[in-house]
């Protein structure tokens, strides 16, 4: 699997990043600048989406673990 | 299709606990190959996940195993620990691997001279079942589920985690105390496990910190739970995982202060925060702290950011200082740790892994 795509932004917002990056230490290129500003907002939503893990049966019974050891 | 038995040392009984309970979640197992090289190169698994150091399962070089196998991993006293469903078997270059994550190949870095010591022969799959270990130090190990629902119940939006391999001394206190005054709670997590000559033993560093919280911290600001887990000596790619690892018992927050997980001279003192600029997804956010030492001049515990006077006014909190005090019998001062902590220390023998 080759380990880099194209995504086609408009040229408009790659030469305001360009010139962005230009003052800004960091980011090696316009694609280093998407590929971080990517990752957080992609991590931002998956978080999101993501349920509550523990019915409330887990808990009460971690409840009384916690308990036990005095740390509730 | 075959089942086997395959024991497995102490350490990986410890990572196959740490897969089981969700301490590297997301892992569900032994890492495959595409994962494993993704992590060497990019620092991250092959679904682009933050991920810096291998978590590999070592065989001696003539295991045999088909897809489908079942592997019943054992303890050293044949107890079982899980079942592996083997995916494939692969042999990993070292010397790559040492270059990659520990940024050397020098046979004196303790974790380029261990991954030396292991076969170079791992396989890959994920825990099917796992059995309850017994691991020491029970009753102040939680998993991240019970610290999430602790931290829950705490009412603890903002949780700052705290890793440590040490007794705690006025500095670790200080780093620790500046966190919490911008967090709602700390989540003290002493590693337990196998450790370098010289150092405290795990007993002393429970105690020790046991001492601490119930003599300098309000009860409602403190969590105190042991990590089972064997320091690699990574520097900068240790501290991403140890944050990593924090992130998944419920923290938003770590602290990380100066050579984090390094060791001896291989890492820059500030490389273990420098690398956290890489992951804007990592979902905890790295707190960045100088190093506190005490000053004459200013009467009190600072750090270079605060404190103006020269070197020949502080007081550098050292563990080989710190060593020399304790084995030659003296009490440390004050102002370089609490006298209850102290005591603790001094009623262990020995106090240090010999
Ligand atoms: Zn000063």
């Amino acid at each position: 699997m080759p380990k880099y795509t194209t995504v086609s932004i408009p040229t408009t917002l790659h030469r305001r990043i360009m010139k962005m990056i230009e003052r800004k230490e960091g980011f090696k290129s316009a694609s280093d600048y998407v590929t971080y500003v990517l990752r957080e907002i992609v991590a931002m939503h998956e978080t999101e989406k993501v349920p509550d893990p523990f019915t409330s049966e887990d808990v009460e019974k971690i409840k009384v673990r916690l308990r036990a050891l005095g740390y509730l | 299709m075959r089942d086997q038995l395959l024991p497995v040392s102490k350490e990986t009984a410890v990572t196959v606990t740490n897969i089981a309970t969700g301490v590297l979640s997301p892992l569900k197992g032994f890492m495959n190959r595409a994962d494993y090289q993704s992590v060497l190169d990019d620092m991250r698994l092959a679904d682009d996940t933050p991920w810096t150091i291998p978590i590999l399962l070592h065989v001696p070089s003539d295991f045999v195993a088909g897809v489908g196998d079942e592997i019943t991993l054992v303890d050293e006293s044949g107890a079982p620990l899980a079942l592996l469903a083997f995916e494939e078997c692969y042999r990993i270059s070292r010397k790559e691997y040492a270059e990659k994550v520990f940024g050397t190949s020098e046979r004196s870095h303790p974790g380029v001279a261990k991954l030396y010591e292991a076969p170079d022969t791992v396989i890959a799959g994920d825990l099917k079942a796992t059995f309850e270990p017994r691991l020491p130090f029970e009753g102040i190990t939680l998993t991240p589920a019970e610290t999430r629902v602790l931290f829950r119940e705490k009412r603890w939006r903002e949780v700052v985690a705290f890793q440590t391999r040490n007794a705690p001394h006025i500095g670790h206190e200080y780093l620790q105390k500046t966190a919490l005054s911008f967090a709602d709670g700390i989540f003290l997590n002493p590693v337990i496990g196998k450790k370098k000559p010289g150092d405290f033993t795990d007993e002393v560093i429970v105690d020790a910190y046991r001492s601490l919280v119930s003599n300098y911290y309000p009860a409602n600001s403190v969590v105190l739970s042991v990590l089972h887990y064997e320091m690699r000596y990574a520097g900068p790619r240790e501290a991403v995982l140890h944050a990593i690892m924090r992130k998944n018992f419920g923290c938003t927050h770590m602290a990380i202060g100066r050579d984090h997980a390094g060791v001896g001279n291989f890492y820059k003192p500030y490389a273990a925060q420098e690398i956290f600029t890489e992951f804007p997804d990592l979902g905890i956010t790295p707190l960045f702290f100088r190093e506190f030492f005490y000053c004459k001049k200013c009467l009190g515990i600072a750090n270079e950011k605060i404190c103006p006077h020269p070197a020949d006014e502080r007081l550098n909190f050292s563990g080989t200082k710190l060593r020399e005090i304790f084995s030659s019998g003296q009490r440390p001062p004050n102002e370089f740790m609490r006298p209850e902590v102290v005591d603790v220390i001094r009623s262990h023998h020995p106090a240090f892994v010999e």
